[in-house]
C-alpha cells in the first residue's frame, strides 16, 4: 500500500493538513503524520513513499496541496517538488538539532531511536556525570534562548551544588513574535527535548523535571504530554531508567499567556503556582531556581542540542560555527518574507544569505527595508547591514542579539517610528510590572514616541527626543531583568537607521 | 521627647561565618559575608535612595533606586540584591547612578499626584527622595496615563488604602507574606496595569487580618492610618509594651501633644518596634489599632460608691471611695474575722501593681487571700511545670521557634489568640518545618495558605491525658526515646516507663476515647520523637479541662523522654493568654505562693517579708478564688476587692459568681468600665489603662517589658498608689515614691528577679528572668544543662476522664475559645472597631449536628447545659467534629459561660471551660427575637433576680 506523509505540525494543519490527511486516507492510502520539515510556504507538504533509482525509499514532495487533489497526487499528475531530502532549502542547511524534524512520526519512539535516538543519553548514563558536564562545556553550546550563557557552565553549578533535591527546567514558553522552532520541534521530534532533559537530570543529580509550554501551543502540549507517556512506557522515564539508577519524573506545566513567563526567573515563580513576576538575581536560578533548588534552567533548543553533542563528541560540535558562537543555529524566517520557515545552519551565515538567499526577499516582492532579529526586543537592521556574520559576538558588537533566532523581515512600507512605538507599547503590556524602568518607563516610551511622531516643530521633536534618549538610558541600565533592558534596542536601532520616519531630518 | 525613628538597614541583617570587607564611597566596613552593599553602606553611614527595600523584608529588587556601581563588575547593580564580597568596592553616587536614580524618580512622579497627602503629611518616603535625586522636574507632563482617578478603599476601620498614592513596590504584598503569613495581598495586572489589591475585593471582605504590617511597610501615602489622617502626625514616641495577649509585643505609642497643656496627649498610633524582643516590628489588629477603648466614653473616671446594689452610683471623692471602702473591709473583718476578705489581682496589670495587692492582701488584710485569675486560665502550667521541671513557666523564648523542626501544638489557636507569635510559627513551617495540631477544631494552623499541617490530630475535648499518654506510649515503646538525657536528666525514670508501657495506653487502646485514629497518633509521635528539635506549644485547650495539671504534666514527660528540653527549638511553652498572666503569677498572685513561687509555708520564705514588712504572714494557704464563691455563698467570706476582672463574665457557671457576689457584704470593683461585676459591687475604684501606666509586664517567654506612661493617669491616681491607699485606710501603712521602688523591692526579695531595675530595662531592654548573679541579661532558655529542681521529674498521668459527660438530653460536647479581633471579655476590643468583625458571638457547629437539628448559618439557636442556656447566632461549620460546638465569650450580652459548669482541674481549679454538655437547638420565636437572653437553671437564682429569670445583660452606665 503505498504511504504518505502529511505534516502534524500546527503550521501544516493551520493551512488544512488534517484535511488532507483525512482525504488520503478515504483515498485507503497508509497516512503517517510527521512534523513539518520546516519550509512552510509549502505547506501542507505532502511526501509520498516511492522506490527511488537506487532501490531505496524516497519521500516524494507536492506542495500545498489541497483535498482536492489527493487523486492527482496519488496518481502521480499533480506536480511534485522531487525527493523532499534533496531539496536545496534542505541540503543548504545543516541540520543537528532538526535532524528528525520533519522526518520521522514525532511520537515513533522506535522511529526515534533508528535515527540515532537516545544515544546521547546511552552515552551519558554510562560515563561519569561530571564528564557530561564536561562535554557540554567542551562542545561550546550556549543559551539558545538569547542570554547565550555557556550552557555547561550553568550545568556545573547546578551539578556542585548541594541539595536535597535539584529541578531541570525547559523554558518552552516561545514568546517572542517570529519564532517558531521550540514549537516545531517539541511537534515534530519531542523525544528529543525529552532525551535532552534526562541527559542533563543525569548530569546535574536533578530528579524532577518541568517543562513550561505556553498554552497558545496545544498541539505542542499534546505531543509532549504523549511523549512523555510513552517515554516512561519505554523505561526512559521515570524510576530506574534503562536499568541506570537514573530516576527522572517529567511534567508539563502549561503557561497563561504571560511573555514575561519566558524570562527564566519569571517562569519559575510560574512554574511554582505565584504570578509570574522576575525575581532579582542573585540568587541564580542555578543555585536557588525551583522551590529555592538548584535548577537547571534552559531553552528548548538548548537542551534538544545535547543529545547529538553527547552521541557525537564535543569536538564535533564545537568544530562548526565561528569564534565563540559554535555550533548550529535554528533560525526562523518570518514576516514579511517569501520562503518563511526553519533555517538551521552553522553560526556565521550572513543576513543577507537567510533572507534573500534562503528566505526569497520579500513576499510582496517589495525591496527589504529591515529586519528584527532576536523578537520583539530585538534590533532592526538594515539592508547596509546584511554582510553580518550572525552570531553572539558580532552581533553584539552592532547593537543587536541573536535572541532566540528570530527573523522578521520587512518591506520598504514599514514605519520604524510605529515599530519604536510598537516595542514601548509591548513591553507596557507584557512588563511583569515589578520594576519601575519597565512598569512606567515603557508607557512614558509610548507617549514620548507619539510626540516625536506628532511633533509639531523641531524643538519639541528635540526635546522629546532627549527625553526618550534619557528614558531609554534609564531603562537599558535600570530595569530588572532583559525585559525593560532590551525594550529600547528596538528603539534606538529604528531611530538610528531609520530617522527620517520619527521626523528627524539628517541635519536635525 | 522626639518622634523615634528606627533606623532602617534596608535589607534583613545576614548571619554568617564569615565577614567581608567592601569600600563604599571610599570608606571601609566589615559584614557578615552575604550582607547588601545597602545594608552594609548604612552601616557605614551611607544612605543609598530606596523604596521597595526595608530591612523588615527580604530584598526585592524593584525599585531601582538603589542602582550602584561596583568596580571591575558590569553595569548597575541594584545594592539591596547585591551581597557583598571581600574586597568589593562600591561607589553610590557616580554621575551614572544619579542620573538613573533621577530618571526613575521622575518617572515615578509622572505617575504619583502633584498634591498627594503624604507630602502634606510627611509621611512619605518619595518626598526626600524627589529632592535627594533632584527629580523635582517631570518632563514626561502630567497629561499621560496615570492611576490617579482611582478610588480609594476606605473599607477597613483601621486604614486606608489610596491607589493614586501606590508606586507598586509590592512592600505591603511582601509583609503581608514574609511577615503575616497571610497572603491576603496580591499584585493584579501587568505592567503599567500592575496594581496591588487584596485579592480582589475590598480590604475588609478580603482575606485581610488588619495586622497593620502592610501599613507599616507601606513607603507612601497609599496605605495609611486612619488616625493618621484623621488627626496628623505625631509629634513623639513613647516605648512601651502591648496590654492584650501574653505575647507582650513592644510599641512605640506615637504620640500629638495638645496644643492646651491641660488637654491629654493623643495617641495618633500604635506602632510596633522593631527592636521589641517579643514581635520585632509586628503586630496585630488588638495591639496595633484596637487602643481606643482608653479613650472611650464608657469610662469610669471617678470614684463611686453605693449602699446597696440596687441603688443607684454615687460619684464621690477619692479620699470617700478609698474610707468607705477601708471601713466595710475593717468592719467585715472585726465581726467575721480576718479570713472574711481577700483580694483578686489582675493579669491585666503591671507587676507592681499586683505586687501591691498581694501585699496588702498579706500586710493589711493579713490572710492569704489572694489570688489571680490566671486561676482561671493558666494555673495547672504554674503546678504542672513546676512539679516536673521546677518553675512555674515557659522554657523558651520566642525566637527558638526558628530552630524548631516539628512543633506540636496542643490545644492552642494561635493565629486568632497569639497573632504575632503564630506569625512566627507560620514563617517557620513555610521554611520547612512540620506541624502536628492536637485541636477538636480544624484552626488556621491545620490548612492555611502554605501551611499544611502534618498531622491534625482532632482530640475529643476532655481525653488530652489519654491522647498525650499514648504519644508517650509509642514513644517508648517502639524504642525513640532519649535514653542518654532520660537517665541522665531525669527521675522516677523507670517507674514512669513501666507505667506509660502499659497496654492501655497504647493508641488501638485510647482511640476510642480520644477519638484519634491509633495509626495517626503513632506516625504523628514519632514524627515528634523523631525531630532533631521538637517544641510543644499549648494553650487553654490543654489547661482548663479537670485534668489540666496532669494534661501539664505529661506534655512535660513527652519533652523529657525524647530529650527536647534546654536548647534552642524544643521545650513545653505555654502560650498565655493575658499580657501579665506570667507576671502576676510570678508576683505571689496564688494564695499559697510568695513572689517568686515560693510556698507561704516556708518560715525562711515567710520570714524575707515578715522583716521587710513588718508584720507576720499567714503560713497557711489562703483561698482560691472558687473557694472565696464557696465561702461567700455559705456566708464565711464577705469582702472581695477585685482588680482588673470580671468575674462575672469570664468565670464558669455565671449564676454561681453572681450568687457568690451577691452574698457579700462589701465588693470593691478597680476597674476601667463598669462591668457585669460591677453590677454586684458597692466601691468603684476608677482603674489607669495601659498608656497611663508605669511599670512592667512579663510575657509568656518571661520577658519583662517595660510599660511606660504615654499620658498622666485619666483618674488622677496610679492604681498601685490606690492599692497603697487603701492598704493605710484599712490600718497599715504602704506607700511608693514610685513604680521603680517597687520593683526594687521585688527585686531585692525574689531571688529570679534579683538583677530586674527599671533602670536596667531602661538601659538595656527587655530581659526573661530568671535575671541574677548566674544570668546577669536574664535567661532566653531554661534548664539547660540541668533542670532548675535539679533533675527533671516524670510524673505518672493517669487518665481520669471528666464527670461532664454528654448524654441523651445533653449530646453535644461544647468548647470555648478567642478569635482574633476580639480579647477576653470584650471590655476593651468591643469598645473599639474590633467588633466590625466579630459583632456577636456565634456557635460553630458541623453541618451533621446542624442537619439533625434543622440549623442553618444564621439561625438563632438555643444552648443549653445542665446548668444553664443562652441564645446565639449559629455557624454550620466544617471546621468543627462532629459533636463538638464551638463559641467564644467576649459578649457579655451572649452569656457564654452561663452554660459553663463548676468542674475544675484537680490541682488548681482552674475551671474546666472547654468541656460542657450541652444541647443545641434552633430557638423558638420569641428566643429568636431576644439573642443573647440566658436562662439560669437555679430557680432560687433566678428567683432573686428582678426579671423574672430572664434577663438582658448589658453594661449599666449611671446617667
Amino acid at each position: 500500500m503505498t504511504t504518505v506523509w502529511v505534516p502534524c505540525d500546527a503550521a501544516a494543519v493551520s493551512v488544512g493538513a488534517d484535511d488532507v490527511a483525512a482525504a488520503f486516507e478515504a483515498a485507503g492510502v497508509m497516512v503517517r503524520r510527521n512534523g513539518s520539515r520546516g519550509m512552510l510556504w509549502l505547506e501542507p507538504l505532502v511526501e509520498v513513499e516511492q522506490v527511488g533509482p537506487d532501490g531505496t525509499i524516497q519521500r516524494i514532495g507536492y506542495a500545498g496541496v489541497a483535498p482536492d487533489q489527493v487523486p492527482a497526487v496519488l496518481d502521480g499528475t499533480a506536480e511534485s517538488i522531487g525527493p523532499v531530502d534533496d531539496h536545496e532549502w534542505l541540503t543548504r542547511q545543516h541540520r543537528v538539532t532538526f535532524a528528525r524534524v520533519g522526518v520521522i512520526e514525532p511520537t515513533d519512539i522506535a522511529a526515534y531511536q533508528q535515527r540515532g535516538g537516545f544515544a546521547g543519553l546511552r552515552h551519558a548514563l554510562a560515563q561519569d556525570p561530571a564528564k557530561t558536564v564536561q562535554d557540554v562545556t567542551d562542545s561550546g553550546l550556549r543559551g539558545r534562548g538569547g542570554a547565550g550563557f555557556p550552557t555547561g557552565i550553568k550545568w556545573e553549578t547546578v551539578r556542585t551544588a548541594t541539595s536535597d533535591l535539584k529541578f531541570v527546567c525547559c523554558n518552552a514558553d516561545e514568546g517572542d513574535s517570529g519564532t517558531f522552532a521550540d514549537r516545531m520541534l517539541i511537534e515534530g521530534d519531542p523525544f528529543t527535548l525529552i532525551e535532552g532533559m534526562t541527559i542533563a537530570a543525569r548530569a546535574v543529580g536533578a530528579s524532577e523535571g518541568y517543562v513550561y509550554l505556553r498554552s497558545e501551543y496545544p498541539h505542542a502540549v499534546a505531543t509532549l504530554r504523549r511523549a512523555i507517556d510513552i517515554a516512561y512506557a519505554h523505561g526512559w522515564l521515570g524510576e530506574r531508567i534503562q536499568g541506570s539508577d537514573l530516576t527522572f519524573d517529567l511534567h508539563v506545566r502549561v503557561g497563561a499567556g504571560a511573555y514575561i513567563c519566558g524570562e527564566e526567573t519569571s517562569m519559575l515563580d510560574s512554574l511554582e503556582g505565584k504570578r509570574g513576576e522576575v525575581r532579582a538575581k542573585p540568587p541564580i536560578p542555578a543555585l536557588e531556581g525551583l522551590f529555592g533548588r538548584p535548577t537547571i534552567v534552559n531553552n528548548v533548543m538548548s537542551l534538544a542540542t545535547v543529545p547529538a553533542i553527547l552521541a557525537n563528541g564535543p569536538q564535533w560540535y564545537a568544530s562548526l560555527g565561528f569564534e565563540r558562537s559554535l555550533g548550529t543555529s535554528v533560525f526562523q524566517l518570518a514576516g514579511n518574507i517569501s520562503q518563511g520557515g526553519i533555517v538551521e545552519l552553522e553560526f556565521g551565515v550572513t543576513i543577507g544569505d537567510l533572507v534573500d538567499g534562503f528566505g526569497g526577499g520579500t513576499l510582496t516582492g517589495r525591496p527589504i527595508k529591515a529586519v528584527q532579529i532576536g523578537g520583539p526586543l530585538g534590533a532592526y537592521l538594515s539592508p547596509e547591514q546584511f554582510d553580518l556574520e550572525l552570531g553572539y559576538e558580532s552581533l553584539a558588537a552592532a547593537d543587536a542579539m541573536v535572541g532566540h533566532g528570530g527573523v522578521v523581515v520587512f518591506d520598504d512600507t514599514m514605519d520604524a517610528a510605529a515599530m519604536a512605538r510598537f516595542a514601548m507599547e509591548f513591553c507596557a503590556k507584557e512588563s511583569c510590572g515589578k520594576c519601575t524602568p519597565c512598569r512606567i518607563g515603557s508607557t512614558r516610551g509610548v507617549e514620548v514616541i507619539d510626540r516625536i511622531i506628532g511633533a509639531p516643530d523641531d524643538g519639541v521633536r528635540r526635546t522629546q527626543l532627549t527625553l526618550l534618549d534619557d528614558l531609554c538610558t534609564t531603562m537599558t541600565k535600570g530595569s530588572l531583568c532583559a525585559m525593560g533592558g532590551l525594550t529600547p534596542m528596538p528603539v534606538r536601532s529604528a531611530l538610528k537607521h531609520f530617522p527620517e520616519d520619527f521626523g528627524v531630518m539628517e541635519e536635525s | 521627647m522626639t518622634l523615634i525613628h528606627e533606623p532602617d538597614y534596608g535589607t534583613p541583617p545576614v548571619e554568617s561565618a564569615t565577614t567581608a570587607r567592601v569600600t563604599i564611597d571610599g570608606r571601609e566596613v566589615t559584614v557578615p559575608a552575604g550582607t547588601s552593599v545597602m545594608r552594609a553602606a548604612k552601616e557605614a553611614g551611607i544612605d543609598i535612595p530606596k523604596l521597595c527595600a526595608t530591612d523588615s523584608l527580604k530584598a526585592f529588587g524593584s525599585c531601582r533606586l538603589c542602582l550602584v556601581e561596583v568596580e571591575g563588575g558590569r553595569g548597575t547593580p541594584a545594592s539591596c540584591t547585591t551581597p557583598c564580597t571581600d574586597g568589593m568596592v562600591v561607589s553610590t553616587q557616580t554621575e551614572q547612578v544619579r542620573g538613573l536614580r533621577r530618571g526613575i524618580m521622575e518617572l515615578y512622579l509622572s505617575d504619583h499626584p502633584e498634591d498627594c497627602a503624604g507630602c502634606e503629611r510627611g509621611n512619605c518616603e518619595m518626598q526626600e527622595l524627589a529632592v535627594t535625586t533632584g527629580a523635582a522636574e517631570v518632563r514626561y507632563g502630567r497629561g499621560g496615563a496615570s492611576h490617579l482617578d482611582e478610588a480609594p478603599d476606605l473599607s477597613n476601620p483601621y486604614f486606608a488604602y489610596d491607589p493614586k498614592a501606590c508606586i507598586a513596590c509590592s512592600r505591603c504584598v511582601r509583609a503581608c507574606g514574609e511577615i503575616q503569613g497571610t497572603f491576603a495581598l496580591t499584585v493584579e495586572g501587568r505592567g503599567f496595569e500592575s496594581r496591588i489589591t487584596p485579592g480582589g475585593t475590598s480590604f475588609l471582605d478580603s482575606e485581610c487580618v488588619s495586622c497593620g504590617a502592610c501599613v507599616q511597610a507601606c513607603p507612601t501615602d497609599a496605605l495609611t492610618e486612619a488616625s493618621i489622617i484623621s488627626l496628623g502626625m505625631p509629634t513623639r514616641s513613647v516605648i512601651t509594651t502591648c496590654a492584650y495577649c501574653g505575647v507582650g509585643c513592644s510599641f512605640k505609642a506615637e504620640v500629638k501633644d495638645s496644643a492646651d497643656p491641660s488637654a491629654p496627649p493623643e495617641v495618633v498610633r500604635m506602632m510596633p518596634l522593631k527592636d521589641g524582643g517579643a514581635n520585632e516590628g509586628h503586630s496585630c489588629v488588638k495591639g496595633r489599632f484596637a487602643y481606643g477603648y482608653a479613650s472611650h466614653s464608657d469610662r469610669q473616671l471617678q470614684p463611686m460608691v453605693r449602699e446597696s446594689i440596687d441603688d443607684e452610683w454615687r460619684v464621690v471623692s477619692w479620699e470617700e471611695a478609698i474610707a468607705t471602702a477601708a471601713r466595710g473591709f475593717t468592719a467585715i473583718q472585726a465581726t467575721y474575722g480576718v479570713g472574711a476578705i481577700g483580694g483578686i489581682s489582675s493579669s491585666r496589670c503591671t507587676n507592681e501593681e499586683v505586687y501591691v495587692v498581694q501585699k496588702m492582701v498579706r500586710a493589711a488584710f493579713r490572710n492569704n487571700n489572694v489570688d489571680t485569675c490566671a486561676r482561671v486560665c493558666h494555673s495547672p502550667t504554674g503546678y504542672g511545670l513546676n512539679q516536673t521541671f521546677g518553675t512555674s513557666a515557659g522554657t523558651q523564648d520566642f525566637a527558638s521557634v526558628e530552630e524548631a523542626d516539628v512543633m506540636l501544638l496542643i490545644g492552642a489557636n494561635p493565629t486568632d489568640a497569639h497573632p504575632v507569635f503564630a506569625s512566627r510559627m507560620k514563617k517557620r513551617l513555610r521554611e520547612g518545618a512540620q506541624i502536628i495540631v492536637a485541636d477538636p477544631r480544624r484552626i488556621d494552623l491545620v490548612r492555611s495558605p502554605h501551611v499544611e499541617a502534618a498531622h491534625h490530630l482532632q482530640v475529643r475535648p476532655g481525653t488530652n491525658v489519654a491522647f498525650v499518654n499514648a504519644m508517650a506510649h509509642v514513644i517508648v515503646t517502639e524504642g525513640l526515646l532519649d535514653k542518654e538525657f532520660l537517665y541522665d536528666r531525669c527521675e522516677d525514670v523507670d517507674p514512669y516507663l513501666s507505667f506509660i508501657s502499659l497496654p492501655e495506653h497504647a493508641p488501638e487502646a485510647t482511640e476510642d476515647i480520644t477519638g484519634i485514629p491509633a495509626e495517626e497518633l503513632r506516625s504523628a509521635a514519632r514524627l515528634y520523637a523523631m525531630a532533631p528539635n521538637a517544641a510543644i506549644y499549648y494553650g487553654l485547650g490543654v489547661t482548663e479541662h479537670s485534668q489540666g495539671s496532669t494534661m501539664v504534666m505529661g506534655m512535660a514527660n513527652l519533652a523529657m523522654i525524647t530529650g527536647n528540653i534546654g536548647r534552642e527549638g524544643v521545650g513545653v511553652n505555654p502560650l498565655r493568654g493575658q499580657n501579665n498572666v506570667q507576671g502576676s503569677c510570678d508576683m505571689g498572685s496564688f494564695p499559697h505562693e510568695l513572689p517568686g513561687y515560693r510556698h507561704v509555708g516556708i518560715p525562711e520564705v515567710r520570714s524575707i517579708y515578715e522583716d521587710l514588712w513588718g508584720v507576720p504572714i499567714q503560713p497557711e494557704p489562703g483561698l482560691r478564688i472558687p473557694n472565696m464563691f464557696d465561702s461567700a455563698i455559705g456566708g464565711s467570706f464577705r469582702g472581695l476587692y477585685v482588680q482588673g476582672e470580671d468575674i462575672a463574665q469570664s468565670d464558669p457557671n455565671t449564676q454561681h459568681v453572681e450568687k457568690a457576689l451577691r452574698s457579700m457584704d462589701l465588693v470593691v470593683v478597680q476597674d476601667l468600665f463598669l462591668n457585669e461585676t460591677s453590677r454586684f459591687a458597692h466601691v468603684f475604684l476608677p482603674g489607669t489603662s495601659f498608656l497611663e501606666k508605669d511599670g512592667t509586664f512579663t510575657n509568656a517567654e518571661r520577658r519583662i517589658n517595660r510599660v511606660r506612661p504615654v499620658m498622666p493617669s485619666r483618674v488622677g491616681k496610679d492604681e498601685w498608689q490606690i492599692t497603697c491607699e487603701l492598704a493605710t485606710a484599712v490600718g497599715y501603712p504602704m506607700s511608693y515614691a514610685s513604680p521603680a521602688e517597687i520593683m526594687d523591692e521585688i527585686a531585692a526579695t525574689t531571688p529570679t528577679f534579683a538583677g530586674v531595675s527599671f533602670a536596667r530595662l531602661d538601659a538595656e531592654g527587655s530581659m526573661q528572668w530568671p535575671v541574677n548573679a548566674a544570668a546577669p541579661h536574664g535567661t532566653p532558655t531554661m534548664h539547660v544543662g540541668s533542670f532548675v529542681r535539679g533533675l527533671g521529674r516524670l510524673i505518672e498521668t493517669v487518665y481520669v476522664p471528666t464527670t461532664e459527660t454528654t448524654n441523651r438530653r445533653f449530646p453535644l460536647v461544647l468548647t470555648t475559645g478567642r478569635i482574633l479581633s476580639q480579647y477576653n471579655v470584650g471590655a476593651q476590643t468591643r469598645r473599639t472597631d474590633n467588633s466590625t468583625w466579630h459583632p456577636e458571638d456565634i456557635l460553630e457547629i458541623h453541618p451533621s449536628d446542624a442537619l439533625m437539628r434543622g440549623i442553618s448559618t444564621g439561625d438563632i439557636v438555643s444552648l443549653a447545659s445542665r446548668v444553664g442556656s443562652t441564645t446565639l447566632r449559629a455557624l454550620v461549620s466544617e471546621r468543627m467534629p462532629a459533636g463538638v460546638v464551638y463559641t467564644t465569650f467576649h459578649h457579655p450580652i451572649t452569656g457564654a459561660n452561663v452554660v459553663t459548669t463548676d468542674n475544675s482541674d484537680w490541682a488548681t481549679n482552674c475551671p474546666e471551660y472547654k468541656v460542657t454538655a450541652v444541647q443545641v437547638a434552633v430557638a423558638n420565636a420569641s428566643d429568636a427575637a431576644h439573642i443573647g437572653e440566658v436562662v439560669m437553671a437555679d430557680p432560687a437564682d433566678s428567683a432573686q433576680s428582678a426579671h423574672d429569670g430572664r434577663r438582658r445583660r448589658r453594661d449599666r452606665v449611671p446617667s
